[in-house]
């Protein structure tokens, strides 16, 4: 087994700014910076996390923990203050899956866009593309533009680009909320059979039900600190005891 | 043990979000050429006449420009006024589409990093790409004045040399890397503070008239003098302008007409260099600023 994502005493603050204009920043310059211009807030604070090749992994907390912060430096979004993130082979978020879809495109534009976006060549979309239209069940829809595609179907669409662009590491951000049940379950299966496959594994989520179903691992965050880390029933035990 | 996961073994642990600027959009070529096609597509969605925009507005700029200019203001050669200019219609046209495309790409490119915000707050990608896309954009929507531009010159006996023609070629080259260099540096800046898009504009108004597009370039050099006309020559837009001037309208005048001194030794040599200077202040300045974007947007 070996690391595929380190996390080493990561630090992010974030600056609450209030103003956007460059007259109010110069004004708050020249007349003596008096008041705060901007607020800071931690949002991690000397983070430390090892996650093993295909595990699978929860980050869990209640609102403002954290979580997602924390995805978005492994994805790279964002970068660390202090301290640092290293990742091995290619990451993929689902991180709120649609994000590169554009409404005037048609389905399948937008599977070769986001699919691009998502880090797929032009030949691994070509040789997924059936594939993707299956699972998402868009069937005939497919050359309709996606603004006349029903939330549901969006998502549909969205989701299976994400699940077919074949990263090392997947980073699952609340998007299970998808669709109807039957495609709900058609996703946990998907999800299930990547981690089979050695997929390592990050999902956020509140529902606890669901990601004691996926993950073996649980890490809790309160106010941008780990304090539990371990067995996943263990650590939904610690995180409704917090309530 | 998949294939996959042995490859993943030998890869090295790497930082994410650490990317390697320009050169990352070079090997996303892939991904640059759907989203310049997605731009492409969606600009004209909705509107009865699509893309024919793309010829009304510069047109209709054109005629404006050529009736105040030209024709009351006098800067046509015409036989009451022998001082003209000659074949003023071709030379107001050949800046026009340069300064057109300048304008359209520095205006979409300090805009885009703003605009595509939700997917950069969302996933990882070179972020370069935006404000290139706009370029490269600009640059399609570039082709069919040119085309005008040839058929204008054309009809008023056109006979470029080679030369000439690598002068126009410059010329672009020069201006669509000021674009970027600046696109890069406005468009990072905008995400702190939207001022920038309206020193974009401001800068563009600017630019239009500090280029000898109107006008001809001995008029600045009789007022400013020397040393202050060097300073307007070392202008990237202006050494483009007249690169344009050099290979569209001369070869379809008598080519008596004036060229500024030493624009193909010294000035589009100091063209190329200014603008690559900006190019990397620009990239330098996008790299200080990126590594924020996703908290500020």
């Amino acid at each position: 087994m070996s690391v595929a994502i380190e996390v080493q005493k990561l630090n992010k603050q974030f600056v609450l700014r209030h103003t956007r204009s460059l007259k109010e920043a110069i004004v708050w310059l020249v007349t003596g910076r008096k008041g705060d211009i901007s607020k800071k807030f931690h949002a991690l604070h000397d983070v430390d996390l090892e996650i093993q090749q295909g595990e699978t992994v929860a980050l869990l907390g209640l609102n403002g923990s954290g979580k997602s912060t924390l995805l978005k430096h492994i994805s790279g979004v964002m970068l660390p203050d202090s301290g640092s993130v290293r990742t091995r082979g290619r990451v993929a978020g689902l991180i709120e899956v649609g994000a590169g879809f554009h409404h005037d495109l048609s389905g399948r534009e937008n599977v070769y866009l986001n699919g691009a976006i998502l880090g797929m060549t032009e030949a691994q979309i070509d040789e997924q593309f059936d594939s993707i239209v299956e699972f998402s069940e868009i069937g005939e829809f497919i050359d309709t533009e996606v603004r006349f595609y029903s939330s549901g179907m969006y998502l549909r669409l969205a989701f299976s680009v994400a699940v077919h662009t074949d990263p090392e590491v997947f980073l699952v951000d609340e998007i299970l909320a998808v669709g109807d049940e039957p495609f709900q379950r058609k996703c946990l299966a998907r999800i299930k059979e990547l981690s089979a496959a050695g997929k390592t594994l990050v999902v956020v989520s509140h529902d606890l039900e669901l990601v004691s179903r996926i993950c073996d691992r649980g890490v809790v965050l309160k106010h941008g600190n780990v304090v539990f880390d371990g067995a996943i029933d263990d650590a939904v035990a610690q995180l409704r005891s917090q309530v | 043990m998949t294939t996959a996961s042995d490859f993943s073994e030998t890869a090295p642990l790497v930082r994410p979000g650490v990317g390697g600027g320009l050169a990352d959009v070079f090997r996303q070529r892939f991904l640059l050429k759907l989203l310049v096609r997605k731009e492409l597509q969606i600009r004209y969605k909705g509107s009865v006449l699509g893309l024919l925009w793309s010829y009304v507005k510069p047109g209709v700029q054109f005629l404006v420009f050529y009736i105040a200019l030209g024709v009351f203001l006098g800067l046509e050669k015409s036989a009451r006024n022998p001082d003209g200019l000659a074949n003023y219609a071709v030379y107001l046209f050949s800046g026009i589409v340069l300064i057109n495309f300048f304008t359209e790409a520095l205006s979409n490119a300090a805009r885009s990093i703003v605009g595509n915000g939700g997917l950069i707050k969302k996933i990882y990608l070179p972020r370069e790409l935006f404000p290139v896309a706009s370029v490269w954009v600009s640059a399609v929507h570039f082709i069919p004045q040119l085309i005008v531009l040839v058929v204008a010159c054309l009809f008023a006996g056109w006979h470029p040399s080679l030369l000439q023609l690598v002068a126009a070629v410059a010329g672009f080259v020069i201006v669509a890397m000021l674009a970027t260099g600046l696109g890069l540096l406005f468009g990072s800046a905008n995400v702190y503070f939207r001022d920038s898009e309206n020193i974009v504009d401001m800068l563009l108004m600017v630019a239009t008239w500090t280029s000898p597009i109107m006008y001809s370039w001995t008029m600045v050099q009789s007022k400013l003098g020397a040393s202050w006309y060097a300073l307007y020559q070392v202008n990237p837009i202006t050494i483009g302008v007249e690169a344009f001037h050099y290979a569209f309208w001369l070869p379809t005048t008598d080519e008596t007409a004036p060229m500024p001194p030493n624009l193909l030794p010294l000035w589009i040599p100091v063209g190329i260099v200014v603008s690559l200077a900006v190019l990397v202040l620009g990239q330098w300045a996008f790299r200080r600023l990126e590594g924020r974007f996703a908290q500020e947007l």
